[in-house]
Parts: structure tokens; C-alpha cells; sequence
């Protein structure tokens, strides 16, 4: 049988050397460097067809690397077939096997590896996911969430040095997911093993990942934490894909200082030089970025009493609708476009509906600027073409 | 709106409609039985019927000069089993045996053509119904001019002396292969071999690939991954494969009588002489009977020990 070793509680750590991908003509992954330390749990996060998938499956041997190479815990695995390596995967719709009961299905594993005494194992591993009295059910005469919690045992059972998860909640209805992110995080700190996890689901990855790859077009367009990738996108995929931003077309007025000016149409933009991702001299086009719930709105009435020092840009409010937690705003700044803003409720402005006329501020410091050399739709619709 | 400006509809239509609804249903009701009708008429027509009259004639007496009458002769039952028995025990052996090598063959062909052949899928699966362009008889000829005693296939046997071995074995008689145990059942083997791979190919094709890559993720090597997931999740087409062929071939006679001689008569043999040339129906119609019987024995045994009840 395959040579085991003692099962380890700690994970190990992964590391892709330059590896890519191609299928005749058509390049899935682009060569790739990536390190996931050991213990942490990592998402790859992207639309489909972005490379995420293949990425998992050759750290998981199901797919050989066209170059690169694949190291786990310092050893290189590039040519080891699956079975042969310390990894294990949730699959997507989760691939149990259908002739085996959930008993058997937990205990696949543990037996291909010689071992004889399953029982207290599997027990303990059907109590971690809570499915004790399931164990001799069909996988079929298990709910979404219940075959999903198999899977995960299944593969957590083997003390894998890195478990990987292939869209794991992507087959479960929302409320059902919320829950079992909480539940995968917690079974994640209790075993300690590192995670990689892939998703379409941007807070999903937010929520779950203590470092978040964003993947498109078969490279890594940013890495990080997910507070880090969501306060300072570097692309404006990034700025686009995770969450929703107000990109604005902007020219650089004066910079070398601790600030950058900007000009946008007729008004002026503060920002922390240490916030523009692109270079910026004075001439330079860049797009200024602000989040929908940094922005504030005030009728224009008000417009005085607004506190010196804020970015400011006027406007007339286009469309209105409210979500209970916020009102989200659709405004109109002439010559710059469309901006959303969302405002909780807390004391709500009679003057603000469709059509009056408004300034929009915010604090310079939640303004951040990118190279304007993309697309600045980049990754817009992709999030809810995904959801 | 206008609601209110609306007059009240008519009673008439009104009532016709409520009437519509209360029949509705049960013509809706009557579809599955009018759909089912065709198929239970010819069930009638073309297997009940037939049954009874067999089952009639097996327990007649007479003779054709001075007619059948019903006499509830049971014995003629067995009379027949007690005569014939070595040609039932003959059928079920050379039956089981072309199955077996149906399933040799078959499985490794249904599975290339589920997992391998790619592209060439479509073109692998027509070769497998090729022969089904010809008649049963003329592939069954065909096979006597292939094991024909001085055509090449006999000559290179003879040459690498494999008949030595298959004569010591009892299964061929001296220099040739016609008219031996052996040519009967190649023929069945062949000529049930589509009956086999079909079956298997459906349940080996409806086999997720994600679960042999589930398998080899949980440390499984392509050998264990067969053992474990394959094969057991193709059952279905191995139970209806072998099923396909066992029943058919086990009442075969075309091969028996074109490939064997008589010592090779299988009890379809028999049945057919005793209807056609001897005239003694009450006995064939017994004979039928008693090969339904054991066939139905056999696989109900089966079923029940193949446990894949639960996978169809």
C-alpha cells in the first residue's frame, strides 16, 4: 500500500515554481508563483474560467503542470500521481461514492492506506461534522449540506498535509452556505491543516480566508489579506470583482507630497500619495477610486455647512432604492458619470429622492487612484453573472 | 381599475366550465391506461395467449392421427427431463460458458469504449453493431466457413498444436473444430457478444469521472480504484449484460445445429425436433416449459445474490 506517514496535525505548506497551463492553443493558467504558508487558509478567488480550478488540481495531481513545479513541506510532488500525495479535495458536487454508505465513504481513505482499525476514527470524524447517526445512510438520502460535510470529512479524515476545496458551498442555497463557511472555518482552526480554497463567491473568500488570490485571464492579479484587497485594490478588476467601486476618470494636478491633487471634471481630489498604485507625475491620467459606503450625500442646500478639507463632487440623484440596513443611491455627477453610494439609515434627509440635486463628500483618506492604462469595467458583471 | 364596472359572467358558461373541471381530471386519469394499451394487446396476443396454449398442449395426450385432448397427463413432464436431461445440462453448461466469455471480452471493449475512445467512441460503437446488419443464420454460416476443417484458422491451430491441448480437454475432437463443444460455443460467444457490451457500456458510461479522480485523491491506485468503484458501480450492466446473454443463449439452437453435431444438441434442439419433425407437441410444449423454469430459477438465484437491486 501507499506509504503513509504519521498522521500530523499541523498542515504543510505549498509552493507553485512557475507553474502553467496550456490546452493546445489556449493557455488556462500562466506561469505562476505562489506560496501558501503552512496552516493558513487560502482562497483563490475568481470568475469562472479564470484558472483557479486548474491551479487546485494540479496542487492535487489530477492535472500535470505544462511547466513549473509543485512543492509540498519542501518536497517537490510535480510527477507524483494523486495517490501518492498528501492532499486531499472536497470536490465540487463532492463526488461521494454512490454504492458506499457514509461509513464507507469516510473510511475510503483511511483503508486504500492499510489501515485496519477505522471505526474510532471515522466516529470521531462523522462528530466533528456531525453526522454520527447518518453513518450507514446512502449519500443519496443525504441533503446538500449533509453530503457536503461527508465530503469534507472524507478528505479531513486523512490528515492531509493541505486539504483542497473545489467550489465547495457552490452547490447549496445561501442561508445553508453563510452556515457552512462558519462551520469549514471552524473545522479549519480546529484541525489547524492548511486550506486552499476556491470560489466564485467574493464574500465567501472574504469571509473564510485569512489570505485571498484573485485570480483572472490565468494569473494572479492581486494577493492579500482580504481587508488589504478590499481598501487598496491594485487593478481595477480587484476594485471591481470585490465588492463595488466608484472608479473616476482623473488627471493628476500636483503630486510629491504626503498628497496627491487630482482633477476630475471641474472639481478637485485629495487622496494619500501612499494610496495611488500607479506613478504619478503631475499631467498623468489615473482612475480615483472610492468605495460606495465611504461617500456621504447632502442636499445641496447644506452644501455650506460640510466640513472644510472633503472631497466633494456635485450631482443629482438618479435612483433610490432601499435595501432595510442602507439606502443605495444611483448618482448622476455630470461629466463623470454614474456613482453608487450607499447610506445607512440613521437620520435620513426628506430632500434626498430621485431627482434632487446633491453633493457628494467624503474623507480624502478613503480615496485610493489606479494606473488609468485598463479597463475600468474590468470585473464589474462578473460577480453577479457568478452568484 | 374596472373591476367593478364588469357585469357578472353568465351562468350558462359558468356551469359548463365547472363541468369541464370535474371531467378533466378523469380523462387525465385515463392516459396512462390508454398509452399502456398497445403494449398489454400484444402482451395478450403474442405471450399470454400462447402461454396458455402451450401449457394446454404439455398436458395433452393423443396422437396426431387421433387428435390431442387435454388429460392432465403431468408425467409427460417427467418423462421429458428424465430423456433430455443431458441436453439441459448441455444448454446451461455451453450457456454459462459463452457468457463468461462474453464478459471477458465484452467488459474490456465496453470500457475502452466509455473511458478511451475519445473521439473514436461513436466510430467503436457502430463496429459493435455492424453484425447486427446481417442475419443471425448468415453470421452463423459464416462462422462454419471460418472453423471450416481445412480453412486457415483450423490449419494454424493444428500448427501451433492448440488443438492437442483443447482435444486432451475434451472441448475439440482430433485435427478439427466444427461440430466440437468448442465451435458451439465461439458461435454464442459471437453472436451474443453485442447483447454483452452494450448493457455494460450504458452503465460504465453513466460512471462520474470525478469519482475515479475522488478515488486516486484518496489514495487509491487505478487498479484499487477498479476494484472498488468501477466495477461495482457497473453492475447493473454486468447483471443485465450477462442476463442478455444467458437467457437467449441457453434456448439457442442455430448454433448447435450449424457448428455442432449431435452431440452438441442443446435442449432448443430438441424442442425444435420434437415440434417439427417428431410432432410430438405435448412433449416439446413440457420441454419449453421446463427450460422457462429453470431459466427463471437461475435468475432470480442471481439477482438476488448479485445485490444490485438497489444500484438499477
Amino acid at each position: 500500500m501507499t506509504h503513509t506517514e504519521t498522521p500530523r496535525s499541523s498542515g504543510g505548506d505549498v509552493r507553485l515554481r512557475g507553474i502553467s497551463k496550456t490546452y493546445g492553443s489556449f493557455t488556462a493558467v500562466h506561469p505562476l508563483d505562489l506560496t501558501v504558508p503552512a496552516g493558513s487558509f487560502f482562497a483563490l478567488l475568481g470568475a469562472s474560467g479564470c484558472g483557479k480550478t486548474t491551479t487546485l488540481r494540479m496542487i492535487a495531481g489530477l492535472e500535470e503542470p505544462t511547466t513549473g513545479t509543485v512543492e509540498l513541506s519542501g518536497r517537490d510532488v510535480t510527477v507524483l500521481p494523486p495517490y501518492k500525495r498528501q492532499v486531499n479535495t472536497v470536490f465540487q458536487n463532492y463526488a461521494l461514492f454512490p454504492h458506499l454508505d457514509i461509513y464507507e465513504n469516510v473510511a475510503f481513505g483511511l483503508r486504500r492506506r492499510g489501515i485496519k482499525s477505522v471505526k474510532k476514527q471515522v466516529e470521531e470524524m462523522l462528530d466533528l461534522v456531525q453526522l454520527g447517526p447518518m453513518a450507514r445512510r446512502r449519500p443519496q438520502q443525504l441533503s446538500g449540506g449533509q453530503q457536503q460535510r461527508v465530503a469534507v470529512a472524507r478528505a479531513l479524515i486523512n490528515h492531509p498535509e493541505v486539504l483542497l476545496l473545489d467550489e465547495p458551498l457552490g452547490a447549496l442555497d445561501l442561508k445553508l452556505r453563510r452556515q457552512m463557511q462558519l462551520e469549514l472555518k471552524r473545522i479549519q482552526t480546529e484541525v489547524g491543516i492548511t486550506f486552499v480554497h476556491v470560489t466564485h463567491d467574493q464574500e465567501e473568500a472574504m469571509t473564510m480566508a485569512d489570505t485571498v488570490a484573485v485570480m483572472n485571464g490565468g494569473r494572479v492579479e492581486q494577493l492579500g489579506a482580504p481587508a488589504e484587497l478590499y481598501e487598496n485594490p491594485a487593478t481595477t478588476f480587484v476594485a471591481n470583482f470585490l465588492g463595488t467601486s466608484n472608479l473616476i476618470q482623473a488627471e493628476v494636478v500636483e503630486a510629491g507630497g504626503e498628497e496627491l491633487l487630482l482633477r476630475a471634471g471641474d472639481a478637485k481630489l485629495r487622496l494619500p500619495a501612499r494610496r495611488c498604485s500607479a506613478p504619478a507625475r503631475s499631467g498623468d491620467k489615473v482612475l480615483a477610486g472610492v468605495r460606495p459606503e465611504k461617500v456621504s450625500l447632502a442636499h445641496a442646500d447644506a452644501a455650506g455647512t460640510l466640513a472644510e478639507g472633503r472631497n466633494r463632487l456635485p450631482g443629482r440623484i438618479k435612483d433610490a432604492s432601499f435595501i432595510g440596513v442602507s439606502t443605495q443611491y444611483v448618482v448622476d455627477v455630470p461629466g463623470l458619470g454614474e456613482l453608487a453610494v450607499y447610506e445607512q439609515n440613521i437620520e435620513r434627509d426628506g430632500r434626498l429622492v430621485p431627482g434632487a440635486e446633491i453633493v457628494l463628500h467624503w474623507n480624502p483618506a478613503h480615496t485610493f487612484a489606479l494606473d488609468a492604462d485598463q479597463d475600468i469595467d474590468a470585473g464589474a458583471d462578473l460577480d453577479e453573472e457568478a452568484a | 381599475m374596472t373591476t367593478t364596472e364588469t357585469p357578472a359572467p353568465p351562468e350558462r358558461p359558468d356551469t359548463a366550465d365547472s363541468l369541464e373541471i370535474r371531467t378533466t381530471p378523469v380523462r387525465k386519469r385515463l392516459i396512462p391506461y390508454w398509452l399502456l394499451l398497445p403494449g398489454i394487446l400484444w402482451l395478450i396476443v403474442f405471450f399470454a395467449a400462447p402461454l396458455v396454449y402451450q401449457a394446454s398442449t404439455s398436458l395433452q395426450t393423443g396422437s396426431l392421427e387421433e387428435g390431442f385432448k387435454v388429460t392432465w397427463h403431468v408425467a409427460t413432464y417427467w418423462d421429458a427431463l428424465a430423456e433430455y436431461w443431458p441436453q439441459f445440462v448441455r444448454s446451461v453448461a455451453y450457456a454459462a460458458v459463452a457468457t463468461v466469455l462474453c464478459l471477458a471480452l465484452g467488459y474490456p471493449l465496453a470500457y475502452l469504449i466509455a473511458f478511451k475512445a475519445g473521439r473514436w467512441r461513436n466510430v467503436v460503437m457502430i463496429l459493435v453493431i455492424a453484425p447486427f446488419f446481417t442475419s443471425f443464420l448468415i453470421r452463423t454460416l459464416a462462422w462454419k466457413t471460418i472453423l471450416a476443417d481445412g480453412g486457415p484458422v483450423v490449419g494454424a491451430l493444428n500448427h501451433l498444436h492448440v488443438l492437442d491441448v483443447t482435444s486432451a480437454l475434451g472441448i475439440t475432437e482430433g485435427h478439427r473444430v466444427l461440430a466440437t463443444p468448442l465451435a458451439v460455443v465461439c458461435g454464442l460467444t459471437y453472436n451474443f457478444l453485442p447483447f454483452m457490451v452494450l448493457p455494460l457500456y450504458t452503465s460504465l458510461e453513466r460512471i462520474d469521472p470525478r469519482l475515479h479522480e475522488a478515488a486516486g485523491d484518496l489514495y487509491a491506485r487505478p487498479a484499487t480504484t477498479f476494484r472498488r468503484v468501477t466495477f461495482p458501480l457497473s453492475m447493473p450492466g454486468v447483471v443485465a449484460g450477462t442476463l442478455l446473454t444467458f437467457i437467449p443463449a441457453a434456448g439457442d439452437y442455430i448454433n448447435a445445429e450449424l457448428l455442432g453435431s449431435t452431440d452438441q444438441k442443446m435442449i432448443g434442439n430438441v424442442i425444435q425436433s420434437q415440434f417439427l419433425r417428431v410432432l410430438d407437441y405435448p412433449t416439446a410444449a413440457a420441454l419449453s416449459f421446463i427450460l422457462m423454469a429453470a431459466i427463471l430459477a437461475m435468475v432470480t438465484l442471481y439477482i438476488r445474490k448479485s445485490g444490485t437491486e438497489d444500484l438499477v
